[in-house]
């Protein structure tokens, strides 16, 4: 069979499936909350199956607290933030990133952790900090940044960590017991670093059968479909999709350089609260790179807009067009919260794909 | 955030690379995967080459995935 006709005999096999109850899964990744729209596998779902979104986009699951600092720090004389873009128009506690920036402050946007080394050599005179955030998948090249810091002797130059784990928070998500979840889709790049092992815990503590997935249509049909006859059949395994990219070990080399500069400590995540062992602080032999222990900044009381329920939809109790404000209050040009924003967010998904 | 377009590796130097796919050129950090020779398929994250790709490999399992799913269809 070409690929082409795999393609189709997929297509047409998920559409036909056949399913008895309400299945209820979730994706735990923000890039498969907009792969399955854009591939349109979304589109082809049987009835009764249910698809939620879970904590997997950075931003959206970084606190108010975390970006009411990062604007603290910018107001600093002679310091630059350099972010990752989608950070810039999720709206804080009182304003953004992109309003301080319009403001004067200097916000550069960098596609990889190490551009910031750039800016910090070709300003000596200023301070760059970036804002650290992002899964396992991040974490090892923004431990690397900081080794290169380092090695540069670069001393105008630290991150403000943000970096979160996504095992504590999914099996958080399970203890709380508030949604009834079948079966999950596991990050495909995040299980690329920490192995389809660091899931098997799913299968043998809750029961819950999961698939580590790629991203391509090819990957998310598969995928679905193991979920779904792994859940047919009670089978509560974790199996592997993505293997031509997932090692059953993961990428040890990675997962040993993030814990050669970061700790796993309690981190707080929006809407879902203090998870215990799910952020990464800088060690401190690397405090001298470690903006909260370099810079004293005051940061104010965190606030949250009382209407928007971000935090719902990262726990999977809620899809985002159940959200009174979702295409009335909330858009794209005026986000009200980050899941609208940023391109991992399941609002802009829902928004851009038109549900 | 995850790209998921493969890209091959056209020049390595030190813990700098250049890789390249559909005529776009973009140098990345190699520190993450040590191995990684000229010629491999790679995935790239955030500037870095976090995984690499065996062609060979990712064909073959295609298949069995495929057989995996017809197994378990005949059983169902
Ligand atoms: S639609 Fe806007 S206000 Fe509602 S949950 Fe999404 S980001 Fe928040």
């Amino acid at each position: 069979m070409t690929n082409e006709h795999v393609l189709a005999h997929d297509a047409e096999k998920l559409k036909q499936y056949q399913i008895d109850s309400d299945i209820c899964i979730m994706e735990v990744c923000g890039t498969h909350t907009t792969e399955y729209f854009r591939t349109g596998v979304k589109d082809i779902f049987p009835p009764r199956l249910r698809l939620v979104d879970g904590p997997g986009c950075p931003v959206c699951v970084t606190p108010n607290h975390y970006l009411d600092h990062a604007i603290a720090l910018a107001g600093q004389k002679d310091c630059i933030i350099a972010t990752f873009g989608d950070m810039v128009k999720v709206p804080s506690s009182y304003s953004s990133l992109a309003r301080e920036s319009a403001g004067g402050a200097r916000v550069e946007v960098v596609y990889s952790p190490v551009d910031a080394l750039d800016i910090a050599r070709q300003n000596p005179h200023s301070e760059v900090v970036f804002l650290s955030v992002g899964f396992e998948t991040t974490a090892p090249t923004e431990a690397v940044t900081v080794q290169q810091a380092r090695e540069q002797n670069l001393k105008n130059f630290s991150l403000l960590p943000g970096n979160k784990l996504t095992v504590p928070a999914v099996k958080a998500l399970l203890d709380a017991e508030e949604v009834n979840i079948d079966g999950f889709i596991l990050p495909g790049h995040v299980s690329a670093i920490i192995g389809t092992n660091a899931w098997k815990f799913l299968g043998s503590e809750y029961n819950k059968p999961a698939v580590v997935t790629g991203f391509d249509d090819h990957d998310l049909l598969k995928g679905t479909l193991l979920l779904l006859t792994l859940i047919s059949e009670n089978k509560p395994h974790v199996l592997n999709e993505y293997t031509r990219v997932v090692r059953d070990g993961g990428n040890q080399h990675a997962m040993d350089m993030i814990y050669s500069v970061f700790d796993a400590d309690d981190s707080e995540w929006r809407g879902i609260g203090v998870i215990p062992g799910s952020g990464l602080l800088l060690k401190d032999e690397y405090a001298d790179f470690d903006a909260t222990k370099k810079f004293t900044v005051d940061i104010p009381e965190p606030k949250e807009h009382p209407g928007c329920r971000c935090g719902e939809l990262l726990r999977g109790l809620i899809l985002p067009t159940e959200c009174p404000l979702f295409g009335k209050g909330c858009n794209p040009e005026h986000p009200i919260g980050p899941c609208m924003v940023s391109t991992e967010g399941p609002c802009a998904a829902y928004y851009k794909y038109g549900r | 955030m995850c790209l998921a377009i493969p890209m091959t590796i056209t020049k390595i130097e030190g813990n700098k690379a250049v890789a390249e796919s559909m005529g776009v050129e973009k140098t990345i950090d190699v520190s993450l995967t040590p191995e990684v020779k000229l010629d491999d398929k790679v995935i790239i994250h955030a500037g870095f080459v976090i995984e690499i790709l065996d062609p060979e490999t990712a064909k073959e399992i295609e298949q069995t995935w495929d057989e995996y799913i017809k197994t378990m269809e005949n059983e169902q």
